[in-house]
């Protein structure tokens, strides 16, 4: 397991570490993104979009009312966000085994209401707020779901 | 002769039918919300709605047909809620509809839900108010468009993050007040004073007509708990403060939609504004979008109270007009969430 923390300390920033971890997201990966309302997730997804070249006039918005966003880029992205599940068998409901199994890319705010419907090798992002505009990203993963555009820290071998 | 509708409409929490005679004149509109259901979990859940929908949908049909004292040979057309929405939500309605169409031989309608919003203040006038500025302002919708005929609507600008509704909901969240949020806060808005705290109005590129809310909800956050924090400073508050919050966070959001608004009629040449979707049952929206569109002589419609939440009599009257211009679907439409 490698585990690293990084601090941004502006909206760019954080859109930049998105872009990071987008460009090396390859089919068939999940990130799950957990973190306190306002912390951020949906900006970060923005940037990931970005790095799996979203078309610009494609609006990356907020998927807490409909659940599921849906974008096309280099591979097909599920914005997903169990904001408003109640568990696991709910995700279930609306298809979420199909998405997996499809080759696309998963990106799933408040990951951790539906833990044990999530593939075991998936990059965890956690976010806090640190300040007015400063972010921690949390981000763990195994070794070869680890973002390759996204340094390692140097003892994590 | 007469033309008549019945509409049908479950894209979310509510489920809903109509009949709607020549495009304006609502018979019935019955409405069946979950919003006790949703209450515990504070939102919309959507399997619990779909699971809803599946029992209440035959029940609201017949309802709305007895009220308007229809029965299904003066049926014309059936209109249904086809995207956007939850998916599960959306199947229910259009399997309901597509049923009927089938057994009883009559024509249906594939309609547009925000587009549905958009017409609603029409349905109050009476005619058609095109051109227009349209907002619809919803949970799930921010949305400004250009409409200049129930079938030529071109979005202007939405929301780059949350909607409107979506930080009414989340900042009732965080202010710990029960679900929906909206009404709460606009209940709260009229006691708190709306200067009391200055949040931020996201107005993004002087041109732009998207929205973003997302800024606003992480400003309430860090006033009720500290710069960076994201607990332990509700308990702090008294009831005055909270009403405070709630007033100046409701003016910001109203301050923008207003602001926007304005600026896509600067833009598009219009004189006149149509309002929908729930938020803009929101009192004090209402309140300052009518004097902004006073102040420069333009003409303001509101959706009827009824018909900014989700309802089907704005389905029918769109199917209507949909349906009047040879725009009826075959048996084989999906559903689509978005």
């Amino acid at each position: 397991m490698i585990e690293h923390t990084f601090v941004t300390n502006s909206l760019e920033e954080t859109a930049d570490l998105g872009r990071r971890i987008g460009r090396s997201l390859q089919a068939g990966a999940c990130v799950a993104l957990n973190g306190p309302l306002g912390a951020g997730k949906t900006h970060l997804v923005k940037g990931i979009a970005v790095g799996l070249d979203v078309p610009s006039d494609v609006m990356v918005n907020s998927p807490t009312f409909v659940i599921i966003n849906e974008y096309p880029g280099r591979l097909n992205v599920y914005h997903i966000d169990a904001y408003r599940l109640s568990g696991s068998d709910e995700l279930s409901a609306t298809g979420f085994d199909e998405m997996l199994a499809s080759g696309g890319v998963i990106l799933i705010e408040w990951a951790e209401r539906v833990a044990d419907l999530l593939p075991t090798n998936r990059l965890d992002v956690r976010i806090e707020h640190t300040g007015d505009h400063a972010r921690r990203f949390a981000l763990r993963a195994a070794k070869d779901s680890w973002p390759a555009h996204v340094d390692q820290p140097s003892d994590s071998a | 002769m007469t033309t008549i509708l019945l509409g049908i409409e479950s894209s979310c929490d509510e489920t809903a039918a109509a009949v709607v005679v020549d495009g304006f004149e609502v018979r019935s509109s019955v409405v069946a919300s979950q919003i006790d259901l949703h209450r515990k979990y504070g939102g919309v859940v959507p399997e619990i709605a779909s699971r809803a929908h599946i029992e209440r949908i035959d029940g609201v049909i017949r309802e709305a047909m007895e009220q308007a004292d229809v029965t299904r040979d003066d049926i014309d057309a059936i209109a249904v809620t086809r995207t956007p929405g939850l998916i599960g939500s959306l199947l229910i309605g259009v399997t309901a509809a597509k049923t009927l169409a089938w057994h009883w031989g009559k024509p249906i309608v594939a309609v547009n839900h925000v587009l549905a919003h958009v017409c609603s203040p029409s349905i109050e006038a009476g005619r058609g108010i095109w051109p227009a500025v349209a907002l619809v302002v919803s949970g799930g919708h921010t949305s400004l468009y250009h409409a200049a005929d129930f079938d030529d609507i071109t979005l202007l600008g939405q929301t780059a993050d949350d909607a409107a509704g979506e930080a009414f909901d989340k900042v009732a969240t965080i202010l710990n007040l029960p679900y929906p949020g909206g009404p709460e806060i606009d209940m709260l808005g009229k006691k708190g004073n709306v200067k009391a705290v200055a949040f931020p109005r996201t107005m993004l590129k002087r041109d732009s007509l998207d929205f973003s809310f997302s800024g606003i909800k992480t400003a309430v956050l860090y006033h009720v708990h500290g710069p960076g924090k994201t607990s332990g400073g509700l308990e702090k508050l008294t009831e005055a403060d909270i009403a405070d919050i709630a007033a100046s966070f409701q003016e910001a959001v109203v301050d923008v939609l207003v602001a926007k608004t304005m600026r896509a009629l600067d833009q598009t040449g219009c004189d006149c504004v149509a309002l929908s979707g729930g938020v803009a049952a929101n009192s004090r929206l209402r309140q300052a979008m009518e004097c902004a569109c006073s102040q420069r002589g333009a003409t303001f419609y509101a959706a009827r109270l009824a018909y900014c939440v989700d309802n089907a009599a704005m389905i029918a009257a769109l199917g209507y007009h949909q349906f009047q211009r040879g725009q009826t679907a075959t048996l084989c439409f999906d559903a689509a969430a978005r």
